[in-house]
């Protein structure tokens, strides 16, 4: 498998992210859920208020599998109102056919970074009785999105006329178990063609730090650009059900303490997440954060400004 | 083999409508394995319905049958004298074993009496636990022995996904995550290497997606 396309100078694509990564630039990324409804409403809101405070805005794919405006069209709204849109594309609805034909569609319509990942199960989602489909896997949809993008295939071998030049990112699960079998997966995921890695959200930093040994140790630090994952937290009883709930997070119990015995527990969940910012920052190989605010956007810009990233840089 | 549970006997009554003389037919094969198409449920099920439609104020006469094998014309044929004398049939194969009494006997309503679940075999007595998808292109010689197609929740065939949790798959904690098992066995081989394979796309062609299947063995054709 061949290493990513990057000569001195030179990109694999027009993505903004890929360009402030090679600049070494410290990138920020948020998150956006697009609403329940046929709407752009929410979308137009986050993006008018947060875009000045990050690099991109990821939109989510029907996350926890339930639907929402589609995260392609929350895309072009993203666009229209001057912010930068990675789309995520998940494994869960659509097969290689319906993959690959929304992919060049939301090429066509501007969209030039692309998170490839598997999808939480239906049974999770609004529709648990749905059918899935699983057609592909996530490493296989990243080298998919490579294989047309550099070959100009499709997976069929038919040739494209014009290819999407995709920025590929994936996720990883650095406090999941087994932790080996996480820096392997992530190994894959870079041969396979990701560039940039969105973490899970990390509330154990020393968890975390001793997985960036591992990523280092192996040399994929060097190979890809991993931005960790922080969600803010409003109150003890949504960390808690992180912590019980969601696979892949492991959540310290002195901040579980912390967050019941504070006077005011929004204002604590912010200084946790910006006390994070700032932990993971100083990790090496770390080169950007992925703020997941989960129904708490409002909170981004102030986030942002106290970690002391207000600034954020100007492509080219 | 296969795995199939009986619906609820309201299902099955209701399913036989009207009819009077109702036969009901086990099978010898996967259902009497797992306890709920053989002799013995053939024989509670006829009873059943007896006393359910004698309940109703429409009682039934009902006539048994446990064939060797319901998937097998040659014993299906052994029916034709019973099933003369019938309404309705129920079934207690596999959905395979309805449908041949249904093509052998097309002016007899059969009704199935199971929901066939899938092919797996037995962990201990009364759990059984589904093992293959039928994908029709077997790739468990770079799996450990584990098929990730049927015991991955989402077919990954290169995971684990984001998930996988203390060994348990992401969509229900008694259910262990197919990919650490893969994992853990092919390290117990000293192979864990194969997990930095990329696994490529499957054909599903050779699954159900290609339409129904046949398998032709020309050297055994009469
Ligand atoms: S790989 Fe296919 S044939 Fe083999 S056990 Fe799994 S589903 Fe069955
Ligand atoms: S947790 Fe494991 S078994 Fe479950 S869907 Fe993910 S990879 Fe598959």
């Amino acid at each position: 498998m061949s290493e990513p396309a990057k000569q001195d100078g030179e990109f694999t694509t027009e993505s903004k992210l890929e360009r402030l990564f090679a600049r070494g630039e410290f990138v920020v990324t948020s998150e956006i859920g697009p609403q329940k409804g046929a709407s752009a409403e929410s979308v137009i809101h986050h993006t008018e208020q947060s875009k000045a405070y990050c690099d991109g805005f990821n939109i989510t794919d029907n996350q926890s599998a339930v639907v929402r405006l589609s995260s392609i069209a929350a895309a072009v709204h993203i666009m229209r109102h001057g912010g930068n849109p990675v789309i995520q594309m998940t494994c869960r609805d659509r097969n290689r056919i319906a993959i690959q034909s929304d992919l060049l569609g939301a090429y066509s319509l501007g969209v030039r970074d692309v998170l490839c990942l598997s999808g939480d199960h239906q049974s999770f989602g609004n529709h648990p009785t749905a059918r899935n489909v699983f057609d592909i896997d996530s490493i296989q949809l990243i080298a998919l999105v490579k294989m047309m993008r550099d070959e100009r295939r499709l997976l069929c071998g038919d040739e494209l006329k014009t290819e999407p030049r995709f920025y590929i990112g994936a996720v990883e699960s650095p406090t999941g178990d087994p932790v080996e079998l996480r820096v392997m997966r992530l190994a894959k995921k870079v041969r396979a063609g990701a560039q940039f890695i969105q973490t899970q959200a990390v509330f154990d930093v020393e968890k975390f730090a001793a997985w960036m040994d591992l990523v280092r140790n192996s040399g994929l630090d060097q190979r890809v650009n991993i931005m960790a994952g922080v969600i803010p937290v409003k109150s003890v009883r949504a960390l808690r059900y992180m912590k019980d709930n969601v696979a892949g997070i492991s959540v310290p119990d002195e901040l579980v303490d912390r967050m019941a015995n504070a006077e005011n527990p929004q204002e604590e969940g912010k200084t946790i997440a910006v006390e994070l910012i700032a932990q993971l920052r100083r990790i090496a190989g770390v080169k950007g954060i992925h703020i997941m605010p989960v129904g708490w956007e409002d909170v981004l810009p102030e986030i942002v400004t106290r970690a002391g990233l207000q600034l954020r840089p100007v492509a080219d | 083999m296969i795995v199939a549970e009986q619906k609820p006997l309201a299902e099955i009554a209701e399913n036989i409508m009207e009819a009077q003389k109702v036969l009901v037919v086990g099978c010898g094969g996967c259902v009497t394995v797992c306890l709920s198409g053989g002799q013995k449920e053939v024989d509670i099920l006829a009873t059943s319905l007896r006393i359910l439609r004698k309940k109703e104020g429409k009682p039934i006469d009902t006539a048994t049958e446990t064939l060797e094998r319901q998937c097998d014309k040659e014993y299906v044929d052994k029916l034709a004298e019973k099933i003369q004398a019938a309404d309705c049939v129920v079934s207690l194969a596999c959905g395979v074993g309805v449908q041949y009494l249904s093509e052998r006997y097309p002016d007899k309503c059969v009704v199935p009496a199971q929901n066939t679940k899938f092919i797996g075999g037995t962990t201990e007595h009364g759990v059984w636990e589904e093992r293959c998808g039928l994908c029709g292109e077997c790739i468990l010689a770079r799996t450990g022995g584990i098929c990730p197609i049927i015991r991955c929740s989402k077919s990954i065939l290169n995971g684990p996904c984001g998930g996988s949790q203390d060994g348990k798959c992401e969509v229900n904690p008694d259910v262990p995550c197919a990919w650490t098992l893969i994992y853990e066995k092919l390290k117990r081989q000293g192979r864990e290497d194969a997990i930095y394979e990329v696994f490529p796309v499957k054909d599903w062609s050779k699954s159900r997606d290609g339409g129904p299947r046949k398998y032709v063995r020309e050297d055994v054709l009469l």
